[in-house]
């Protein structure tokens, strides 16, 4: 967990505030943060993709640079690109700063009833290689091939990282997901390395469970599971389930840790274009992984109470966007929200 | 819906006769039924032909945990109910390296065309050279199609009501090609193998399957955003086969929205068609919402052989020889195989029978929260089929 540092103990965050509705959530956010009185201080910054020297797509240099610096990140949620040339914008952010974890903690919202009570757990995804390597080829008319990488280093990068995860947030155990029974060799080397890395951390229980089973026991049983780790095909299917389970991607927080402590935070939900500028967004999904950024910096605090005054609006049902059931506008939410913050003061 | 042929019967009498006497290997085939003659005309169906005085041969491979009690059970019910089946038991011992085991299980299989199995337990810390047996069994008789039909069941409290979801999962190719190397130390590659044939013979039997069971609807479940070659020519396919069948709507969706609407709205969904690893993924959720993997049967598919099972294919280790496992599953299995035999009677008699059991909720097992034993389930289904008064066998 990076220190504070910064000038006058307000740290610095790159904020992205995508598309759509990502500028009315992220302004939301914002609101919320200020009442709080967060020690943050956010810098803006647009991430479209731009042809760079030699010809090859990069973000801007002024959010590398910002992002280089803060070290931290939140994101909105971006335009998906179909004929603009370019690869999609969030590809280009895992490149540039090689996000790879991706790291989903799902957990019940009491007041936003789903059919699964009491879920707790956290999906650590591998987000650098595996099944998405990006490596087909067309072998003969017909007979197409594709590859999923698995290294030795990007496993046992993730599995360092789901132990310490796992540790400083005091968390019990650690399953890692994997199919090894019939991708011998590649599940074989993940699994091989998470044992390894498991011995460094005893205080945590391990355990190795087929994609299938957890499949079959994570909606029969949800609260048997607590850190799941995994490559990245499983970890985007369990995660996006995992979301479900607890009411889906508007109300799931993400973030994602990259190398030399980089990490950024999102919203994992599309960019609503029908319903953007209206206020009627729900601001929850970026809210919450705006939370667990916090939690990261190490402003528990903050964090704590900003979540509390978010699950408390929600719990109340009397200020809902209409995706969680009411017919208010985003600003009455967010307004409830930051009042409830400041009667917890 | 497979097509048990006799073509390899024809075909090795032909060099037999066709030298001397043209005319004669018509003359058999035309003995043998005409039936059997059209097959490769038509897709008619001929069931396995029974042998010695109308009772059929089924191979059985007991497997490992709970497979060899669930078998007996089985075997145990059939002889109450004077079932004309008899079971070729061949067994298969995981634990050694040796293949000569699951090649006789499957001689066996050719044999006799059909069989019933439990889970054959895989060492994944074996090296590579040992190859899930489970695996070898379906892509050496090219059981293309793994069927699963996940219904809500009356007894059965689930968060979901109103299941009914049909999964057509391929069942040879895709990720469990078992084609892995490592280039250099600590890079590993594993191949997954999407062909044209095998995408439109899963699509065209998903189809032909919507059709004949009237499902109104075919989703294909695809990862295409990613995977643009591999997923984007499994769902060419299916858009090519959906464009015959204008009744059917066809409509697909990426694998990992599937999940999430699954766990929240699954009665959305009708008849879904996959490639092979979405498949496990996708049926072992079905099977979870609808009250799990003790009751959900399944079974795979080829041109020539058909080989029934519990739709999740979990051994059960850990409740193995405890009289606690759920044996619905199996004997739904057990079901499925009498109506590919054409002994439709005896199916839905029996099918009856396991349905009114499984929706006493004093008999029900450990897996859907109750204290029941598996013998106790047996002996109940037994008495409701003795009480619709067919003859039975007294035990």
């Amino acid at each position: 967990v990076p220190v504070a540092s910064g000038t006058g103990g307000m740290q610095t965050v790159t904020l992205i505030p995508g598309d759509g509705i990502g500028p009315e959530i992220s302004s939301a956010v914002m609101k919320i943060f200020e009442t709080a009185k967060a020690p943050i201080r956010w810098e803006e910054r647009n991430v479209t993709a731009i042809k760079g020297p030699g010809g090859r797509w990069m973000i801007p240099p002024d959010a590398k640079e910002s992002m280089d610096k803060s070290k931290i990140g939140l994101k909105g949620p971006l335009k998906t690109p179909i004929a603009a040339g370019h690869p999609s914008m969030n590809l280009l952010l895992r490149k540039t700063f090689d996000l790879y974890a991706n790291v989903r903690p799902c957990i019940s919202i009491e007041g936003y009833k789903t059919p699964y009570t009491d879920v707790n757990l956290v999906t650590i995804r591998e987000n650098t290689e595996g099944e998405y390597s990006g490596i087909e080829h067309v072998i003969v008319d017909g007979v197409v091939q594709s590859i999923k990488l698995i290294t030795e280093d990007a496993s046992r990068r993730i599995a360092e990282y789901a132990f310490e995860y796992a540790r400083n947030n005091q968390r019990n155990s650690v399953t890692a997901v994997h199919k090894a029974n019939i991708m011998r060799m590649s599940d074989g080397l993940f699994l091989r390395k998470c044992r390894e890395v498991a011995e460094n951390y005893k205080d945590i229980k391990f355990t190795e469970m087929y994609l299938d089973t957890v499949c079959l026991n994570m909606v029969q049983d949800p609260t048997q599971f607590d850190v799941l780790v995994m490559p990245n095909l499983y970890g985007d299917i369990l995660s996006d389930l995992c979301a479900g389970l607890i009411g889906g991607l508007g109300v799931t927080p993400s973030g994602n840790i990259g190398a030399n402590g980089v990490a950024i935070f999102e919203s994992v939900h599309g960019t609503a274009p029908d319903i953007a500028g209206l206020d009627l967004a729900n601001p929850t999904a970026l809210l919450l992984s705006a939370v667990m950024m916090l939690r990261h910096m190490g402003l528990h605090d903050y964090g704590n109470k900003i979540q509390t005054a978010c699950f408390d609006t929600i719990r109340d049902k009397k200020v809902l966007t209409k995706d969680l059931g009411g017919n208010s506008k985003c600003s009455e939410f967010t307004a409830d929200i930051c009042r409830r913050i400041q009667d917890l003061d | 819906m497979t097509a048990r042929s006799v073509r390899s019967l024809s075909g090795a009498l032909k060099p037999l006769f066709s030298n001397r006497c043209p005319g004669i290997t018509s003359c058999f085939l035309q003995v043998y039924g005409a039936a059997s003659c059209n097959q490769r005309q038509k897709s008619t169906y001929t069931p396995p032909p029974a042998r010695y005085g109308g009772r059929h041969t089924v191979t059985l491979i007991p497997g490992d945990g709970i497979g060899p009690e669930l078998g007996n059970h089985v075997r145990e019910l059939f002889r109450f109910c004077c079932v004309p089946v008899d079971f070729e038991v061949v067994n298969v011992d995981s634990s050694v390296a040796s293949e000569d085991d699951i090649n006789n299980a499957i001689m066996a299989i050719r044999r006799n065309g059909v069989a019933l199995k439990g889970n054959i337990e895989t060492n994944h810390n074996l090296p590579p050279s040992y190859k899930s047996r489970n695996n070898l069994l379906r892509t050496t008789l090219d059981l293309y199609a793994n069927v699963m039909h996940c219904q809500s069941l009356p007894g059965v409290r689930t968060r979901h009501r109103n299941i009914d979801i049909m999964i057509i999962r391929e069942n040879t190719e895709g990720e469990y090609s078992s084609l892995e190397h490592e280039n250099v130390p600590g890079v590993v590659e594993c191949l997954k193998i999407i062909t044209k044939t095998k995408s439109l013979r899963i699509a065209d039997y998903a189809f032909r399957t919507a059709r004949a069971k009237g499902r109104r609807r075919v989703t294909a479940v695809h990862k295409a955003n990613i995977m643009k070659l591999g997923d984007g020519l499994f769902l060419e396919c299916c858009k090519e086969v959906a464009s015959g069948y204008p009744e059917i709507t066809f409509d697909s969706m990426i694998v990992d929205n599937t999940t999430m609407q699954l766990v929240s709205r699954p009665q959305q969904f009708d008849l879904m068609v996959m490639p092979n690893l979405y498949g496990n993924v996708v049926s072992n959720v079905c099977a979870g919402l609808v009250g799990g993997p003790g009751l959900v049967p399944g079974a795979n598919y080829g041109e020539d052989y058909a080989v029934f099972e519990t739709g999740t294919r979990n051994t059960g280790k850990s409740i193995a020889n405890r009289n606690t496992a759920n044996p619905t599953a199996m004997l739904l299995a057990s079901c499925l195989l009498l109506d590919h035999l054409k002994l439709h009677a005896y199916a839905s008699m029996i099918r009856r029978a396991i349905l009114s059991t499984v929706s006493e909720t004093r008999l029900h097992t450990a897996d859907l929260g109750g204290q029941g034993s598996t013998s106790e389930v047996v002996q109940s289904i037994m008495n409701a089929v003795q009480s619709t008064g067919p003859q039975t066998l007294s035990i």
